[in-house]
């Protein structure tokens, strides 16, 4: 969402790319386009996109991507 | 009819609006009634009414499933309609369970989705030419997006449903593809290891099936993006406006009654005249943030919808205003009006941060502890002023 921005700096997204296999689907299923592979790991390239859906989180594998916002 | 969360096979296709039908009951067709030319009319039964968007039936290991028309038809269009306008929106869901377009066999695509009707045809209308099985999930007729972050669009009503169509028996693949935005609800992973089923994530969008299908299954960036254009914010603003219209006539029988009150303790005459203004200040509140923010979203500066719902509702209150002569409540009573039609505004435009595909639920958090002491500071002062006003 490029012509549409929320407020910055308030996301709850945190990736640990230690854990992070390459499987890419975190960036098949996030709609805000906020990862990226580069080589063969996944990496936060829009970090202030992010609208905390979880999609990501429910989908990785490895428990390498968190999202914790409150009562929304 | 009983949305309960029974995953039994339901017949598909057939409405049992209002109607119970025993649980012993055979649902099974009879077929020695099919002297009729009408190749529907072995469908019939009592209780049931076919639904008009199906065409004709296949049979399969698995039973008889419908197959539904790709083109909407006048009741779907004047339903989706009323919908859009709020009204029946809380029960338009079609049957859970499976469907099919084209003629599909064994090796066709499995598409799964939600049961909320205006999902449902937003998708077959996408499908002519495509031969698939349509898996439709109990969303309790919420689109994908919502009922996957509510949870019943999830793994757990994926993985049931499979198994109350007997997929096994229809396909003999091992893959499902299932919306993006299901992707909140659904875990491929789970699904995986508790059905056996692959789930491919399609593109958000269904108009970009066709070319996911036809790309070797594969999503460009742009199918894999929410947008938020002008159409689609103009297109959900009458629900917007079908929410707030039961606590404003509310508000504006208490507006009413609060301008009455005066130096002569009650008079109907200002009850009429200065409560009319309340109530015009408090609707081009509403129109300002409950329509023309949403619209104008982009345009509107500032990030927090709170603050753009405060320029916007400044500017048109201070036009209308100005054209229904409110100056003449002197500036104490101006000034009332206006606070309270901003801060109306500022709130429902917080209020469309719900509504809109990109806000975080932190971020409406963190507006919502800056901005709501200041609208409830003006709504009071404009109370007071408003008071004031009429000495």
């Amino acid at each position: 969402m490029e012509d549409l921005r929320y407020l910055d700096d308030v996301s709850t997204l945190v990736l640990d790319q230690e854990k992070c296999i390459g499987c890419t689907l975190c960036t098949q299923v996030c709609p805000q386009s906020v990862f990226e592979m580069q080589g063969n790991k996944s990496q936060i390239v829009d970090f202030n996109a992010c609208m905390e859906c979880g999609a990501c989180v429910n989908n990785c594998p490895t428990q390498a991507i968190r999202v914790s916002p409150g009562v929304g | 009819m009983n949305p309960s969360s029974d995953t039994a096979p339901k017949k598909t296709g057939l409405s049992t609006t209002g109607i119970s039908i025993m649980p012993s009951m055979d649902t099974s067709i009879s077929t020695g009634a099919a002297q009729n030319t009408d190749p529907l009319a072995a469908y019939e039964k009592p209780g049931y009414k076919l639904q008009s968007f199906v065409s004709h039936f296949i049979r399969t290991e698995a039973g008889d499933i419908p197959v539904i028309k790709t083109r909407p038809g006048k009741d779907d269009l004047f339903s989706s309609f009323y919908v859009r306008c709020g009204i029946n929106r809380h029960r338009y869901a079609v049957a859970p369970g499976l469907y099919a377009v084209g003629s599909p066999d064994k090796t066709s695509e499995v598409l799964v989705t939600a049961n909320f009707k205006l999902t449902f045809d937003h998708l077959r209308k996408e499908l002519e030419k495509i031969n698939a099985w349509i898996l439709v999930l109990d969303t309790k007729g919420v689109n994908v997006w919502c009922a996957a972050s509510k949870g019943t669009f999830a793994t757990r009503e994926l993985v049931a449903r499979i198994k109350a169509v007997s997929l096994e028996k229809i396909v003999d693949h091992k893959q499902l593809i299932v919306p993006q935005l299901g992707a909140t609800g659904v875990s491929a992973k789970e699904v995986k290891k508790l059905s056996g089923f692959r789930v491919i994530f399609g593109p958000i969008r269904a108009k970009d099936i066709p070319a996911f299908l036809n790309n070797d299954k594969k999503a460009d960036k742009h199918m894999r993006q929410v947008t938020f254009t002008l159409y689609e914010r103009f297109i959900i603003t009458p629900v917007e406006v079908q929410i707030v219209l039961k606590p404003a006539l509310i508000a504006a029988l208490i507006l009413f009654v609060l301008s009455g009150i005066g130096p002569e303790i009650f008079s109907f005459s200002n009850a009429w005249q200065r409560g009319l203004l309340c109530v015009s200040a408090m609707v081009s509140g509403i129109v300002s943030g409950a329509v023309i923010t949403p619209v104008l979203l982009p345009f509107v500066p500032g990030r927090a919808f709170a603050l753009k719902g405060m320029i916007t509702g400044s500017i048109v209150a201070l036009i209308i205003l100005i054209l229904s002569s409110a100056a003449a409540s002197g500036a104490s009573g101006f000034a009332a009006l206006f606070l309270f039609s901003v801060s109306i505004s500022s709130y429902l435009a917080m209020n469309f941060t719900g509504t809109t595909p990109f806000t975080s639920p932190s971020g409406v958090e963190k507006e919502m502890k800056q901005y709501i002491p200041v609208q409830l500071g003006a709504l009071v002062l404009a109370a007071g002023l408003w008071m004031y006003s009429a000495f």
